[in-house]
């Protein structure tokens, strides 16, 4: 993913880290706190929530099981509506094909409306490599890359950030960037607002050239859709000449009537409304309305590695609603950005190492980063089980076996660091198949109970350094049943 | 399948073979002989959440639009042409852009206001030195209080619903209003370009605060004329 990821510590390093930070933690606790409960009075307007949940679902599944039906009639049906459609394997391709598009035009400033693909593979670095001048344009976005920041959740990236932090990155920076903040703002969030609506209305009026992601592409029609709330969206979609999309194949959905489902669950999911203020809708060009020349990126990077592999293949039906992040007592105490991705939160624990694979110190810890509480898997409106996806990965982490690593089969070794873990496992298993040692052992436990020691030595002390050592009974089960109920003995 | 170079880079035209080629690899364990069509899908959620007389479904309608911060006004067909009037008035506003197709009569009571035409000459800095704009919509949506513009008469351009800080939209019920989303996907043409729109441009980026309008109409003014 994105080259500004490279070199964040594990997840356990970054979180020790931020769960130490009152301010971060307040702000996150009020956030997904608010979020959560306005969500579910969203949601229970819908009494039939759960038959949308699973529609849903089964769009997404069907499109994923036959992803090269429906991407081939989406081209097809992008390229008639006037469209240009190009593919990209990975993150680098993706990047170079919008460089060269943007340079293309002549011009050395683009707009962009959030997109998660976008920064996915990095797209604002690589074009100001090429001397491309990328603006992002949501209150967000904005405040997060005049910050030299990263965004911390996926529909409200700056929410890391308070209004006073905002007015003084306002203050400090717009005026590199254009047009200065006034003079004496407030940090009053409708001055920032007005703030940010005239620092970047110039910016509007005089692209050429803008980059959009999308959440759906239909593949019967070739239409692109974009939800959104401020309006940054509609300037980006609507006034430049160019406009390029940047989205991932697995967006695909099959008909305009599958949209339906998702324009009913995708908002009381992510914003708790019952709809967001803008939906945009393109088919290719339209003459005389919107831009006239319009490119289709459509982005592999990793999702075939994550479609072969049929666990975590449910992962690919993201809408990408973030409802997850905010129910999560994980994300809540440890925030975003300790999860080295663009995706954060418990859906990021799950996309991310599939999307890049578990090689390194951070993927492989991201799989962790979770209780298994499963309240993620309850307010999912793609019913995606992120538990089961969690378990499945740690699996893989600590067992290593065959994957598919940019779409060829391979065997990877498990992960350094997870010799203990694996030993206390291949020790489990030889116990557990032989009943005779198990007897012996559990025995011996009773027996020594006295004497172990409130701390575990050597690879364990770390595990039990947070926790309390279970208590072993005097008696273990199978002795107890053998003298209570066993043969001889009257029930 | 096509022949895969793993040697050479992928670019381009060769890409897309690479794609689909994993893609297909990927999906092993997909039966052959599936179609997309045989993958089982329930569309078994409501078409209609609740029943309504016509009537109940445009109060609704005034309800949710106004949840979200919209100013609704009701008016008999009648009324129209004085209450746009009113409205551009009470606003001060200098100047309207109005788009093609607009029916006659809706601006004849309108004084005072330069009427600037939706032309494709009209450009956004012109546009965003407009006070207002008067357009129709294609469809509007009782329960989550959206109305959509399709571009075609009366509704214009994206731009000209988008740039000027005042939008006056009229919906005509009950011909042009729906009780539900899945009502609305079916009068749709997705081969225009479509808006949806609920409420004013908005925020909640600052502490969750809603701050209405960053970008888009800071007014969204929605006439429901009751024919």
């Amino acid at each position: 993913m994105s080259g500004t990821y490279l070199g964040m510590p594990a997840f356990p390093e970054a979180a020790a880290k931020s769960t130490q930070d009152t301010q971060l933690r307040g702000n996150l606790r009020h956030a997904t706190h608010t979020i959560r409960a306005k969500r579910a009075v969203a949601v229970a307007e819908l009494e039939d929530w759960p038959q949308l949940r699973a529609a849903g679902a089964a769009v997404k599944d069907r499109t994923l099981r036959h992803l090269d039906h429906y991407l081939e009639q989406l081209e097809t049906a992008v390229t008639a509506a006037g469209g240009v459609v190009h593919w990209a394997a990975d993150a680098a391709e993706a990047n170079r094909i919008v460089t060269d598009l943007v340079r293309a035009t002549g011009e050395t400033e683009v707009v962009k409306v959030k997109s998660m693909a976008t920064q996915e593979i990095g797209l604002n670095e690589a074009l100001a490599e090429a001397g491309i001048h990328a603006y992002e344009t949501d209150l967000a976005e904005l405040i997060v890359q005049l910050g030299d920041d990263l965004p911390s959740h996926i529909l409200v990236p700056a929410i890391h950030k308070n209004r006073s932090e905002i007015r003084d990155i306002f203050t400090e920076r717009m005026g590199d960037w254009g047009r200065a903040a006034p003079a004496g703002l407030s940090d009053e969030p409708a001055d920032l607002a007005d703030a940010a609506r005239l620092h970047l209305r110039e910016k509007f009026l005089r692209a050429k050239v803008a980059i959009s992601g999308a959440n759906f592409m239909v593949a019967e029609t070739g239409t692109l859709v974009v939800l959104e709330s401020e309006g940054n969206g509609r300037m980006c979609l609507t006034l430049p000449e160019t406009l390029i999309s940047v989205v991932g194949i697995e967006k695909t959905i099959p008909t305009w009537q599958d949209l339906e489902i998702y324009l009913q669950t995708l908002p009381r999911s992510s914003t708790a409304e019952r709809m967001n203020p803008y939906t945009s809708t393109w088919t290719g060009t339209t003459e005389g309305d919107g831009p006239q020349t319009f490119h289709l990126v459509l982005l592999d990077n990793g999702r075939t590695d994550t479609l072969a592999d049929t666990v975590g293949r449910q992962a690919l039906r993201c809408i990408r609603c973030s409802a997850c992040l905010n129910v999560c007592p994980v994300y809540e105490r440890a925030g975003g950005h300790a999860y080295g991705s663009a995706y954060p939160g418990p859906i990021g624990a799950i996309l991310t190492p599939q999307l890049r694979g578990t090689a390194s110190a951070l993927d492989a810890s991201l799989p962790y980063a979770s209780t298994l509480c499963g309240a993620c898997y309850e307010v999912c409106p793609v019913a995606i089980d992120i538990p089961e996806v969690l378990v499945h990965l740690r699996e893989r982490v600590v067992e290593g076996g065959a994957v598919t690593l940019r779409g060829t089969r391979a065997v990877i070794k498990p992960a350094r660091g997870h010799a203990a873990e694996r030993a206390a496992m291949r020790a489990a298993r030889w116990t557990l198949d032989h009943p005779a040692a198990l007897r012996a052992g559990q025995r011996l436990a009773a027996r020594t109970r006295r004497l172990h020691p409130a701390r575990l030595p050597g690879p364990g002390r770390a595990w039990s350094a947070t926790r309390e050592l279970p208590a072993v009974p005097a008696e273990s089960f199978r002795d107890w049943w053998q003298r209570t109920r066993g043969e001889g003995k009257s029930t | 399948m096509s022949h895969l170079d793993p040697v050479s880079p992928p670019s381009g035209a060769s890409s897309r073979e690479l794609i689909l080629g994993r893609i297909r690899r990927a999906l092993a364990d997909v039966p052959r002989d599936e179609l997309p069509g045989s993958v089982p899908l329930d569309r078994d959620y409501l078409r209609v959440h609740g029943t309504r007389t016509p009537e109940q479904t445009a109060d609704l309608l005034a309800v949710h639009l106004a949840d979200y911060r919209a100013l609704v006004h009701r008016c008999p067909s009648g009324g129209l042409p004085a209450l746009i009037a009113t409205l551009l008035a009470e606003r001060g506003a200098r100047s309207a852009v109005v788009p093609d197709g607009l029916p006659d009569g809706w601006l004849s009571a309108v004084s005072g206001v330069e009427l600037v035409a939706d032309t494709l000459a009209l450009t956004a800095r012109e546009l965003d030195a407009v006070d207002s704009v008067v357009t129709g919509c294609a469809v509007a949506v009782a329960e989550t209080g959206t109305i959509v513009l399709d571009g075609s008469a009366g509704q214009g351009r994206r731009r000209i619903t988008l740039v000027p800080d005042h939008h006056i939209c009229v919906v005509l019920a009950p011909a042009q209003v729906v009780d539900s989303i899945p009502e609305a996907m079916e009068r749709l043409d997705p081969a225009r370009p479509l808006t949806w729109i609920s409420g004013p441009s908005a925020t909640s980026d600052i502490e969750l605060d809603r701050v209405e309008g960053v970008h888009g109409p800071r007014t969204l003014e929605v006439i429901l004329v009751d024919e």
